[in-house]
């Protein structure tokens, strides 16, 4: 902290010597492009000496306008770009808005359906809190977290392939259902997964969570208190790991997640360790949810038969019938066919509420769509929370808020 | 369900200006910007909606009345209810102006900023309305429904780099995207029946903003 210098020579004040001895506060730019900052964040700092006094975050580096994008496009044509809004859990965006969509045009999807988004959801959490502890680690000098993090989300993008036919960017769900179903043993290899990646998610994390040098580095370290983390609109592991126990999977369950039993972690102290804590615990519930999943999977359509005007006919029909053919024509060309009116809502996606506002007019495109991301709400809590913190420290804070830029910036 | 429909009950009751509106999924109600701001402590202090979800705007276009709406998202966390409270801007098309709500949430301060930047919203009383995707000193307001999909020549935000280079920020030059043959002579609306970006084209100029 700034402390006034006491000069005993009041002449030599006079002559101008306080500024010449006082503390001058230093600006510092971190980023955009810097290790710590995770993608395209800039961080515009003040400092004293090591501590901040100051820090204005720079956001827009990856701004692509997908709101603007989304005006001008059917809904189905816009599920792509949901990829890029969290790119490390591009399964849990495009749930989050086909949901979004299907509330809106007042569709119910089958069992099957909300089972396979659901289940695809929660390997996207495994997948994006592994990226995001191996970046953690690797924030605070732990490499090898990263490469078993980096190993198991290997597997799980295999899974991902085999499912959706791309590892990274899947586009998997249609207003009104999925692309396709589960390919055949899919699910074994899924359980097989979770065999192997329960042991080694303990093995990752005991590297870390009694490592004497990580906790020196994150227990007490970037503490938000719980009135702060409500106030700022946090949501997620990082409100969790501040102690409000808040959950949309369990609070106001969506897809069918109110049939699967799972805890939900909360945090003491509200500083980086806890929300470490947070997100390891997740994985474990998240493995949890697939297991009860793949073990009462439903039968039956894995898309909605009924959605007219909204999900194109199997293909089988589409060349055997007339009106299916002009069906789907209407549907690739002029978009699903969704009512007028607006809808919100929230997901709880590995970085918190992901939520799309829909506002439409009617037709195959909507009038408006905002994206709530929460990776843009979390960060919006920096300038409080890092004044005071060590200049080291705030690559720790920034390694625990966990944010993605693709999604903050949009 | 319920405690979101008794809070707006409730707030109808101390306001009646307070109006509702139609919403698919939670309860919404119209409320008047003189009202706003008292009405949204009352629902986070009284209703317990203490979680501010979420601030955007809306730009029912050109010509319509109201032009801009701003739109607040409110969720409690006790009772797991959820509320959309909407609010017409006064003043014209160039400057609508809200009243501010960071007072009542920190986490309003970057939505009002992003509401601002994408519709050029004043939020009257927000201690810091500057641009957040978009950088300082640009000149539009991209999310308003004039602004066409390509975007707009602009110059470069650092000015030394645009003297030297005399580089610009250009208008998509793949109008439909890459995989899009070029509509050639034709104009955008007959070569691509979907996009729907027709406030300008190769016939019609661009408009001057």
């Amino acid at each position: 902290m700034a402390t006034e210098i006491a000069f005993p020579d009041s002449a030599a004040k006079a002559a101008g010597a306080e500024q010449e001895f006082a503390p001058e506060k230093m600006s510092l730019s971190m980023g955009p492009s810097h290790p710590s900052t995770h993608g395209v964040l800039r961080l515009q700092m003040e400092l004293d000496g090591e501590v901040l006094t100051k820090c204005d975050p720079i956001v827009g580096y990856l701004h692509r306008g997908d709101e603007k994008i989304a005006e001008n496009m059917t809904y189905n044509q816009f599920v792509p770009y949901t990829d890029r809004l969290d790119y490390l859990a591009p399964l849990a965006n495009n749930m989050a808005y086909a949901i979004a969509v299907e509330k809106l045009a007042g569709l119910e999807v089958p069992a099957r359906c909300q089972a396979i988004r659901v289940l695809t959801a929660e390997m996207a959490r495994i997948s994006a809190h592994l990226m995001g502890l191996g970046a953690f680690g690797l924030d605070v000098g732990a490499w090898t977290v990263l490469v078993h993090s980096l190993n198991q989300r290997e597997h799980l993008y295999k899974l991902f392939e085999e499912l959706t036919g791309a590892r990274f960017t899947t586009s998997y769900t249609r207003i009104g259902g999925v692309s396709r179903d589960v390919p055949e043993g899919w699910l074994g290899r899924v359980i097989a997964f979770c065999d192997q990646f329960e042991p080694a998610l303990e093995e990752t994390l005991a590297l870390l969570t009694r490592n004497k040098i990580f906790q020196d580095r994150t227990v007490g370290v970037g503490i938000i208190t719980k009135a702060d983390a409500l106030a700022y609109g946090l949501t997620g592991p990082n409100l969790r790991g501040s102690g409000v126990a808040l959950d949309l999977r369990k609070d106001r369950p969506y897809s069918g997640y109110e049939q699967y039993e799972f805890d939900v972690p909360v945090g003491t102290k509200g500083d980086c360790y806890d929300r470490y804590l947070c997100r390891g615990e997740e994985m474990r519930q998240s493995v949890r949810i697939i297991r009860q999943i793949v073990a009462k999977f439903p039968s039956g359509d894995w898309y909605a038969k009924d959605a007219r005007k909204i999900f194109a006919p199997p293909k089988d029909k589409i060349l055997t019938s007339m009106e299916e053919l002009i069906n789907n024509f209407m549907i690739v060309t002029e978009g699903p066919q969704i009512p007028a009116g607006e809808v919100y809502f929230e997901a709880e996606n590995p970085k918190g509420a992901l939520g799309f506002y829909i506002v439409s007019k009617g037709g195959g495109v909507p009038w408006r769509m905002k994206i709530r991301s929460p990776s843009f709400c979390n960060l919006s809590i920096l300038p409080k929370v890092c004044v005071g913190t060590m200049m080291s420290d705030v690559v720790t804070l920034l390694g625990s808020l966990d944010f993605v830029m693709g999604e903050c910036d949009r | 369900m319920s405690a979101s429909v008794d809070a707006l009950s409730a707030l109808k009751a101390k306001f009646p200006q307070v109006t509702d509106r139609a919403s698919r999924d939670c309860p919404a109600v119209d409320v008047p910007t003189v009202d706003l701001v008292a009405a949204l402590k009352s629902l986070r202090d009284e209703a317990g909606f203490d979680l501010l979800s979420d601030v955007t705007a809306i730009d029912w276009a050109e010509g319509a009345t109201p032009r801009f709406t701003a739109v607040y998202h409110l969720y409690s966390t006790t009772s797991h209810a959820a509320v959309r409270v909407a609010s017409a801007c006064t003043g014209d098309d160039a400057a609508p102006a809200v009243p501010s709500v960071v007072d009542l949430w920190p986490a309003a301060n970057w939505h009002e900023r992003e509401a601002y930047d994408m519709f050029g919203i004043k939020f009257e009383g927000h201690p810091d309305l500057r641009r957040i995707l978009m950088w300082d000193g640009y000149p539009y307001h991209p999310l308003r429904k004039e602004f066409p999909l390509a975007g707009i020549e602009t110059a470069l935000p650092d000015l030394e780099v645009a003297e030297e280079t005399q580089a610009k920020v250009i208008p998509a030059p793949m109008v439909g995207g890459p995989f899009v043959a070029s509509s050639g002579e034709m104009n955008l609306t007959e070569a691509e029946p979907r996009a729907k970006d027709e406030s300008w084209n190769e016939r019609s100029a661009k408009p001057q903003a």
